[in-house]
């Protein structure tokens, strides 16, 4: 039973954390429809970011943090700019090689840079968000990223139905014509999805790089577990990202804990291609109409 | 008869017969059969073993490419699981030859078949989805696949690998990079002549409808789902075909090569070949061979130059970069691939003195 509960809690934490590396995908695809494949890639370009600025240039925590964002603003502002502007009404496989092809090229940046090693983090997160309920303990990152994640969701989903800008972007993400007949800046909206989306990937990155350390081949492997959370939880719904990377990482703690280790990879791909066959738009997703 | 003329310099067709001709004049045809006759009998005199190595690495990555560019650029299909069907005819090749103890002959096309039903399986979900959705699907498709692959010990020996033995054709053992060369580049041809014929039978033309638009199609009376795979079936066969060939050529075998930058290889051959297009497949297949042979070569060199040395980079990510540069850069200047370049070179020949 014991057993059972630390599975359930390390399932949970996990799956969070699948979820918020997810949301910045989702981010991407609501507003502009591109399944971006150097999502893994974006999010350790953020985390090494962090790294050099925290451990090398030796600014504070907070600073540190507040320049990496606005860096990966920068970056998704510029990424959108230079090689998606070009593609608004290409081909499906054009995008997707797109994105494949910039994966690539920041994998080779990074690892030019930054090397393939594992670095960490100094530690800083306080030590009061550690939990012990009777046995099982939770570690003070997973408590963060809750409390993170938690406060992601909140926030987005009140820019989503608040604010002007995220009504654009959902009108732009429904239809672009109408969405540009009726005045939407839609070059605009697609550069701030890119943008805000960067920022949510590489603060994710930096989250994960707390956990595990920070490696590129994790964090791009990462980058593809995140296609069966946001299938599952729906291509085009935030709060289905955090709900799908739960029952993932609930599918594959368990699969590793009670089955055996080595299929807790490929778990989610199974899973991945039933909920397909069954379900394609997903738990939470919008269901496309389509005519000839 | 055609007219012996170099090239037509407007669209001269008069019926269907001409339209469906894979070659205008009698030019293109004659200048094919040379160039092949001159690649088969000066390429392995001339070049040494490295340049043979090369050049029959690029005849096996172009089988498997054009199959990619059946599912691809003909069916619009995207998958992103070609790697792994190479993969499974590799082994599907290894196990026949050295559990059956199957000849050559038979091991190829039998891998190539097996390959072709894994692929149907994978291509179940076409029935159902399109688009994004099923390149997703065919990624799961990839993974699960690999993770075969590597688990089930009894059949693939796992990480272990499987060394095949010889290959022999009508008695004779076949050995060596000439040797594989003549029977690597003979598949080739063969396997083109057959991609370039079924895109103009009934088959091809109804997978062009499912890429143009699946629904009309399917209003116009085309089983789409049938069709879409039958093009799953066809484009494994060409891995299938061509992961066996490889598995002769490099006698011995492991799960590793087989992963997503496999695929992605594949797909970058087929878009920078052009899609859509035979022989722009095999084009591709030789820039993207030639490509990470460059760079491997460059990145060496780069690594023994002092002031690089001395920065205490390590600079084979470069070669990484360079690829995924490669892709975006056709992507945005040349979407249609170097098919569509030599067309543009060709044609400015034609219409020399008056380029408009």
């Amino acid at each position: 039973m014991e057993f059972f509960l630390q599975l359930l809690v390390n399932g949970v934490c996990i799956g969070l954390l699948y979820g918020i590396s997810a949301m910045g995908f989702v981010m991407i695809f609501k507003a502009s429809s591109v399944l971006n494949f150097a999502h893994g890639e974006l999010l350790a370009l953020g985390a090494f970011f962090f790294l050099s600025l925290v451990t090398w240039g030796k600014i504070p925590v907070a600073a540190a943090f507040l320049l990496t964002l606005i860096g990966c603003f920068v970056l998704g502002v510029l990424i959108e700019k230079f090689f998606l502007r070009p593609l608004i009404g290409e081909k499906l496989i054009f995008v997707i090689m797109l994105t494949v092809g910039l994966a690539a090229m920041f994998k080779g940046l990074i690892l030019l840079v930054w090397g393939g090693n594992l670095h960490t983090y100094p530690e800083f997160l306080p030590a009061s968000l550690e939990f012990h309920l009777g046995s099982i303990y939770i570690a003070p990152v997973y408590s963060a990223t809750l409390v993170i994640s938690v406060v992601f969701l909140v926030l987005f989903g009140l820019f989503f139905k608040k604010s002007s800008q995220g009504i654009f972007m959902r009108s732009v993400a429904d239809n672009q014509k109408a969405a540009l007949s009726l005045g939407v800046h839609v070059r605009r909206v697609f550069a701030l999805s890119w943008a805000i989306a960067a920022m949510v990937a590489c603060m994710s990155g930096i989250v994960l790089g707390i956990i595990n350390g920070v490696n590129v081949h994790d964090l791009s492997a990462i980058g593809l577990k995140v296609f069966p959370v946001v299938i599952l939880g729906g291509l085009d719904s935030i709060g289905g990202a955090i709900i799908g990377g739960i029952i993932i990482g609930l599918l594959e703690t368990f699969t590793g804990g009670y089955l055996s280790p080595s299929l807790r990879d490929v778990v989610p791909y199974i899973v991945l291609v039933f909920i397909l066959m069954v379900k394609p738009y997903g738990l939470f997703g919008l269901v496309e109409i389509e005519r000839v | 008869m055609k007219k012996p003329s170099f090239h037509p310099c407007g669209n001269f067709r008069e019926t269907y017969a001409e339209e469906l001709a894979i070659f205008d004049t009698w030019f293109g045809r004659v200048s094919l059969i040379v160039f092949l006759l001159l690649l088969f009998c000066l390429a392995p005199l001339m070049l040494d073993r490295y340049l043979l190595y090369i050049l029959n690495s690029i005849g096996i990555m172009a089988i498997a490419a054009i199959g990619l560019n059946i599912l691809i650029g003909y069916t619009g299909q995207i998958s992103l699981g070609h790697g792994a069907f190479f993969g499974v005819g590799a082994y599907a090749g290894a196990i026949l030859a050295t559990r059956l103890n199957l000849p050559f002959f038979v091991c190829i096309p039998a891998a190539g078949l097996i390959t072709a039903m894994v692929g149907m399986i994978f291509g179940i979900p076409s029935g159902r989805l399109k688009g994004l959705y099923l390149t997703i699907a065919t990624l799961a498709g990839q993974f699960i696949i690999e993770y075969v692959l590597i688990q089930w010990e009894s059949l693939t020996k796992g990480t272990m690998g499987i060394t095949l033995p010889e290959p022999q054709v009508l008695g004779v053992n076949i050995s060596g990079d000439k040797a594989f060369f003549f029977l690597i580049f003979a598949c080739l041809v063969c396997m083109t002549w057959f991609a370039v014929n079924i895109m103009r039978s009934k088959y091809g033309r109804a997978f062009v409808a499912i890429r143009d638009n699946d629904r009309a199609a399917e209003g116009m009376g085309i089983p789409i789902f049938r069709y879409k795979l039958l093009s799953f079936a066809i484009s494994s066969f060409y891995a299938g075909f061509a992961g066996s060939l490889w598995a002769y050529y490099m006698v011995s075998i492991t799960t590793e090569p087989f992963n997503l930058a496999l695929s992605v290889e594949f797909i970058a051959m087929v878009i920078i070949g052009g899609m859509g297009n035979i022989p722009g497949a095999i084009f591709g297949a030789t820039f993207i061979t030639v490509l990470n042979e460059l760079l491997r070569f460059a990145t060496g060199a780069l690594m023994n130059v002092g002031w690089i040395a001395g920065l205490g980079l390590n600079m084979a990510p470069l070669r990484e970069f360079v690829f995924g540069l490669a892709i975006v850069l056709f992507i945005l200047l040349e979407p249609k691939g170097l098919a569509e370049l030599w067309r543009i070179v060709r044609s400015s020949f034609r219409l020399w003195p008056f380029s408009y």
